[in-house]
């Protein structure tokens, strides 16, 4: 059964906590060439029979209303799985 | 973007007519002639962005200073005497004994909190304890005042998700018990719930310290979490105004929190104050960088020379006028002296937190703030965060107020019988702003630090100050939209009695006020008015019970559609106790012991609890306040729970006497029997008023029998009326009203716990 692959990622410019606790602890392991980490979501939805336009276009839009935030999150990317 | 020219001081004043959009950020024509007046000449950008910010409503005031100046006259030497530090710093401190002093603060954050709930209640909540550190202070604990729609309106449940799991989500992670605070629904807060924030922390007297930028050489450092463009909002239309075309997309007003980094800032503060290496803390909130540098410039020697470039990013790309605006979070600026920089370092290495040296103060009376070489921003910082504009609004009495006055309450069916008493007992019992809030409060952490001595549902919290003697204090916030609705005047004193009830019912003597003002558009006439009264209120009746106003917040402009809110004054009440181990809890445990109603009981159901859940009714007058009884009852509580003669205290307030009763039995699940024959008889009420009315001055305790003479003896001796009207009962398993009805207690509880969850979904850790 096909997949589709939602992408949500926090706003480049807000804080991402978790992320930069991240990037730290990166740095703390010695790889001095990390210099930044964000952290977003992956969702990956299966979907029985085919991935029509219409229903990529209700994806888009439980992806805005429901997946993500978007006062503080964008969905930066909608495909479908190979 | 970032090789682009900045709007210099230079350019500023050779473009004299250059179109600037001062109104996109709130400044209002003559406000921004005046800058101009003020500068001899257009104000940079940079400038611009300070001023607009500076003299926004939020951050000058320039609404409310007039009426507010009463705190400040309305005062006597009594009341002053325990106050350290009063109006006008971060935070007010108070004395507390034992070489103790403790800091507490209630600020509103209520526009983040309905864009977007989560992130703004917890940047509430973090912005609030910073205010509490930069005075010196280790925070021990934080509160809510909570405003919501209506609970059953399909948005409402969005917003309270997000902002109980918020503050529970930043007060956790930084490790302090919220140990209180209110919840309350009205279709008037729908699009507009309020998340007032208090904080509280303890310092020793010889700690403490003030936010000033004094000694000329002195070094301004900025520290804790970098800049990034959380917050800026407005701020990108300038700097895309000023850029032209291509300019970077309007950025996003609202901040992300990070308790963590909160955490660690609150240990380094510490660890700077302890070391001796700073002169000054100061927070950065709202209006970031141009608030903390023209604050501490103008608080101080006057001058700051600052590079902008200085400022560690988080993002590279910002402008001068974003980074002077962002409110990214978890920012302090220290002001430390040159030959303490090593120390001072030493200490943020030793947190992890970045630091960095942006400037230096100077005496030249100016902030100068340069960015690229260039000089973007020179004025005097006393014209940006002092002498801003300040406005005599007009006032108007509410056209409809006399009309909502004249639907008195008298004209209500009362019940007829014992069954329909019931009836109408458990409708206030379950309605939405009488019902058990542990839906929310179970989401806190209440016990961290293991120094809560009490919290909610307790009518108040209290917090151990000093671990060996026991010494604490006690807080409430309380405010009644309801009844400042019909009354602002008598409402803001009805919030101050009542939390200051809720202090003397723990047994701690109150001490100080803190308040957070919340209001609709102060330029709508009727709604000035409604805060002028709520002000004059307030301001009197602290004069009246002797305790001072030492700090707070206005939030104008809280209206759903056209509607303002109903004036939501929140008054935070504090306390302090010898002993927290002689605290009273707000409910009895033993058998047999006698229940004493202290105060009288009039017919006062205007605004109450009663009319609303029972007939949807809001009018007529709210009760009476009596300051002479409140003092009285105060003192005797306070009397009686250190010789120890009551065992527990429950505050009278929305609800009435029944609603008293059900919080005793309820607290610790042990049952009463009451009667009401006396009341009525000695009060001239009837059955309605002697269980529902709001009548204020009064409390419930309960008192072991060998304690019994004792106690009257000291209502004698006090001019305190009382009456027996119940005792307690372990094994009924029953709250009795005697002649009228009984209700098991395990369906007092499920009526009283089950209205949220029924919204919200299940309790957590119920």
């Amino acid at each position: 059964m096909p997949k589709v692959i939602v992408e949500v990622m926090p706003k480049e410019v807000l804080l991402d906590p978790a992320g930069k606790a991240t990037a730290r602890a990166l740095q703390r392991f010695g790889d001095g060439e990390i210099t930044d980490v964000r952290i977003g979501k992956r969702f990956e939805i299966t979907i029985s029979g085919e991935v029509t336009p219409k229903l990529l276009e209700h994806i888009a839009e439980v992806s805005k209303d429901v997946l993500s935030n978007d006062v503080i999150e964008d969905v930066i990317s909608i495909r479908v799985a190979d | 973007m970032t090789d682009l020219i900045p709007d210099t001081v230079e350019n500023a004043a050779a473009t004299p007519e250059k179109d600037q959009p001062f109104h996109l950020l709130g400044l209002k024509p003559d406000e921004y002639q005046r800058i101009r007046d003020i500068l001899g000449r257009r104000p940079t950008s940079g400038e611009l962005a300070m001023y607009s910010v500076m003299w926004s409503e939020h951050c000058s005031y320039k609404s409310s200073k007039v009426h507010l100046r009463q705190f400040g006259h309305k005062v006597t030497e009594a009341m002053t005497k325990n106050l350290m530090v009063g109006m006008g710093e971060n935070a007010g401190v108070v004395d507390i004994g034992e070489g103790w002093a403790v800091t507490f603060k209630i600020e509103s954050h209520n526009h983040p909190s309905y864009i977007e709930p989560f992130q703004g209640a917890a940047t509430g909540v973090g912005g609030i304890v910073r205010d509490i550190i930069s005075m010196g202070a280790r925070p021990v604990a934080v509160m809510d005042a909570l405003r919501f729609g209506a609970i059953d309106h399909p948005d409402t449940n969005r917003v309270v998700n997000g902002v109980v799991s918020g503050i529970s989500f930043y007060g956790n992670c930084l490790g302090l018990p919220n140990i209180g605070g209110e919840t309350w629904f009205d279709p008037v807060y729908q699009a507009n719930p309020l998340v007032n924030a208090l904080a509280v922390g303890a310092l020793r007297h010889e700690d403490l310290h003030l936010a000033n930028a004094k000694g000329v050489g002195n070094l301004v450092v900025l520290f804790g979490a970098r800049t990034g463009g959380d917050g800026i909002g407005g701020a990108s239309i300038l700097a895309s105004d000023t850029f032209a075309e291509g300019g970077p997309t309007k950025r996003p007003a609202v901040q992300v929190g990070d308790p963590f980094a909160e955490k660690v800032l609150i240990e380094c503060c510490l660890g700077l104050f302890a070391g001796d290496c700073v002169e000054g803390i100061q927070d950065l909130g709202a209006a970031g960088i141009s608030c903390a540098t023209s604050e501490l410039a103008a608080n101080g020697d006057g001058g700051m020379h600052v590079t902008l470039d200085n400022v560690l990013l988080r993002d590279p790309t910002l402008t001068a006028e974003e980074i002077l605006m962002s409110e990214s979070q978890e920012r302090m600026m220290a002001i430390v002296r040159p030959d303490k920089l090593d120390a001072f370092l030493a200490v943020t290495t030793k947190w992890d937190v970045e630091a960095s040296v942006l400037g230096e103060v100077t005496d030249s009376g100016r902030l100068v703030i340069e960015w690229k070489g260039q000089t973007i921003v020179d004025v005097d910082p006393r014209t940006v965060a002092i002498d801003g504009p300040v406005y005599n609004r007009p006032m108007e009495y509410p056209a409809w107020l006399d009309a909502l006055q004249a639907d008195s309450p008298t004209t209500l069916a009362r019940a007829t019988d014992g069954d329909e008493l019931k009836k109408q007992f458990l409708a206030i019992l379950g309605s939405p702003n009488e019902a058990d809030t542990d839906w929310i409060t179970n989401q806190y952490d209440y016990y961290v630090g293991g120094n809560t001595a009490l919290h909610t549902p307790d009518g108040a919290g209290m917090i151990r100050i000093d671990e060996v003697s026991g010494l604490g204090v006690a807080l409430s916030t309380d405010a009644n939209g309801r009844y400042c609705q019909l009354d602002p005047y008598v409402g803001a004193q009805l919030a101050l009695v009542e939390s200051y009830r809720n202090v003397a019912s723990s047994g701690a003597t109150p001490l100080a006020v803190s308040d957070c003002l919340n209001f609709g558009s102060p330029e709508n006439p009727e709604v000035m008015w409604q805060f002028a009264r709520a002000v004059e209120g307030l301001a009197d009746g602290c004069l009246e019970l002797g305790i001072p106003v030492t700090g707070g917040n206005v939030s104008f402009y809280n209206q759903t559609g056209d509607v303002p809110i109903h004036p939501t004054p929140v008054v935070a009440v504090m306390g302090s106790i010898d002993n927290v181990a002689r605290r009273l809890p707000s409910g009895w445990q033993d058998e047999g012991e006698n229940l004493y109603l202290l105060g009288v009981t009039a017919d006062e159901l205007g605004g109450s609890a009663w009319a609303g859940a029972v007939h949807d009714h809001l009018g007529g007058i709210p009760p009476h306040v009596d300051f002479t009884a409140e003092k009285d009852l105060a003192g005797l509580l306070g009397a009686a729970a250190h010789e120890g003669i009551v065992t527990c205290a429950v505050d009278l307030g929305t609800g009435g006497f029944l609603r008293a009763v059900a919080d005793g039995v309820l607290r610790f699940g042990v049952g009463a029997r009451v009667w009401i024959d006396e009341i009525v008889a000695r009060d001239g009420v009837d059955a309605t008023a002697a269980l529902f009315s709001e009548t204020q001055a009064r409390a419930l305790v309960s008192v072991a029998r060998e304690d019994d003479v004792k106690f009257r003896g000291l209502c004698d001796g006090r001019n305190v009326p009382v009456l027996r009207v119940g005792v307690t009962d372990k094994r009924s398993g029953e709250l009795e009203v005697q002649g009228q009805f009984s209700i098991a207690i395990d369906q007092l509880r499920s009526v009283h716990r089950a209205t949220l969850p029924a919204h919200f979904g299940a309790v957590v850790g119920a």
